[in-house]
């Protein structure tokens, strides 16, 4: 018997109120363990897409499922516990220390005492983040890059099977970005959790994905693997070819 | 004019409990419709207009006007200092309502969509999430809200229900400044008193964060 798929999207439509179409026809899988990266300009629908997954959003038309089922017969609340959610500069509490904001989550689930500090010194380690040193400040008394540390530390906290990141690491500067995508792609390497990632950045998106759909203005153009993607000649890929070898060609001089 | 307050130490006294009495059950009230209220408006917001509209025309009725309107009223004309509480708790109302929407309104959008997100349901984001960030705007409300209260409840003495306000009433009429001043001198160390209060609780609130 085979696993149901993780997530599916299944001839999805997105209207707004105002019956602005974001999003047609979407039809998508994502397998267990996988990084699907979502990859467009800003405005493309990528960021509607990851909502309509943990219903922050609910499709026009269509269904989204999750582990088989429509995300419509879920109760909400506990899909999105099963779903680690981490954005752009962490949307941390910044009311809360970063041990309060790690912790949010194993908290509401009422997981008991030892139990809940064992596992956010565990996961601020994983991140990079040592307890000793952070689980007192505030966000405001970290840097952008250890902000974004947090916010990972907290979507990873209750150990959910799925993780939605939306340019997670956007805001960063290039050396920092760097190094937490690289220290993820070895984090995602042992946790094996399936992710749909968002980006606009090419790079990123060719470092971490197992798969990359290319969203444009409110359709997705075509899936690849890495390798399916820099061999294809399609017009949707064409544009982030060329900015690759702009890159490669300043590095050639 | 210091002999003349030590004097009359006792009347001031038992006037200005007289006084604190009707400021602090109004704003008591104020607080427990205003708060509700204004966290009523962040969920409905189609009502922000009627609800933030109705307690602004409120606060444009002169004071002594409003407690001449609600005096024939039934239930509330046959008691002067209930008149008085219904009265200054209108009054109240506009900045606690209108602080405690701001206030949450003013909770950064990814902060409450993350909030979300995690699967916090909606009580729980307002408890955990909402409230304490606004916490220090709606206790400014509250401020601004008692300061003006103190201020205006001398003027329900001119309807019977006491307070400091009789002693102004009183050296009106008299032509006596002595005895206005006996009114209005702990009047305003009363609200400068209730302002440095609820200032520290205020700065309390902002440093829990750090």
């Amino acid at each position: 018997m085979n696993a149901p798929l993780a997530i599916e999207f299944v001839n999805v439509h997105y209207r707004t109120a105002a019956n602005r179409e974001l999003l047609s026809d979407l039809n998508l899988t994502v397998t267990h363990g996988e990084i699907l990266i979502l990859l467009g300009p800003s405005g493309s629908g990528k960021t509607t897409t990851l909502k309509l997954v943990n219903r922050m959003l609910d499709p026009t038309e269509g269904q989204v499922r999750v582990e088989g089922r429509s995300t419509l017969e879920w109760d909400v609340v506990s899909l999105r516990r099963r779903i680690g959610y981490a954005i752009q500069e962490g949307g941390l509490f910044p009311h809360y220390t970063v041990f309060d904001n790690v912790a949010l989550v194993p908290r509401l689930e009422k997981w008991e005492a030892a139990r809940l500090r064992g596992r956010v010194a565990e996961v601020m380690k994983m991140v990079g983040m040592p307890g000793e040193e952070f689980a007192g400040r505030f966000p405001d008394e970290l840097s952008g890059g250890q902000r974004q540390r947090v916010g990972l530390a907290r979507a990873l906290a209750a150990d959910p099977p799925m993780l939605l990141m939306d340019e997670p690491f956007g805001a960063l500067d290039p050396t920092t970005r760097a190094g937490l995508q690289r220290e993820f792609k070895e984090l995602q390497h042992r946790l094996q959790k399936t992710v749909i990632f968002v980006t606009h950045d090419v790079s990123e998106a060719l470092l971490l994905a197992s798969r990359i759909g290319v969203v444009e203005g409110g359709r997705l153009r075509g899936l690849y693997t890495r390798e399916e993607f820099l061999m294809s000649g399609d017009s949707a890929v064409r544009p982030y070819l060329e900015a690759i070898k702009t890159i490669q060609a300043s590095l050639a001089v | 004019m210091l002999k003349f307050l030590i004097e009359r130490k006792h009347e001031i006294a038992t006037l200005g409990a007289e006084h604190l009495w009707l400021v602090g059950i109004s704003v008591a009230l104020a607080i427990l419709i205003g708060v509700p209220a204004g966290i009523f408006l962040t969920r409905k917001p189609a009502w922000k207009n009627v609800v933030l509209g109705a307690t602004g025309v409120i606060q444009t009725i002169p004071s002594l006007a409003l407690f001449g309107l609600l005096l024939p009223l039934p239930w509330l004309g046959a008691r002067a200092d209930r008149l008085a509480i219904v009265a200054l708790t209108l009054y109240a109302l506009l900045p606690i309502v209108q602080n405690t929407y701001v206030g949450i309104t003013g909770v950064d959008a990814p902060v409450r969509e993350a909030a979300t997100a995690m699967g916090l349901t909606r009580n729980q984001l307002l408890w955990k999430v909402e409230l304490p960030l606004a916490a220090n705007v709606i206790v400014a409300g509250i401020r601004v809200a008692t300061v003006l209260t103190v201020g205006l409840a001398t003027i329900a003495a001119a309807i019977g229900a006491g307070g400091l306000g009789e002693f102004i009433f009183r050296g009106v009429s008299m032509v006596d400044n002595q005895v206005i001043m006996a009114g209005a001198i702990p009047a305003a160390l009363m609200a400068i008193s209730a302002d440095l209060l609820l200032a520290l609780l205020q700065r309390s609130l902002t440093r829990a964060r750090h």
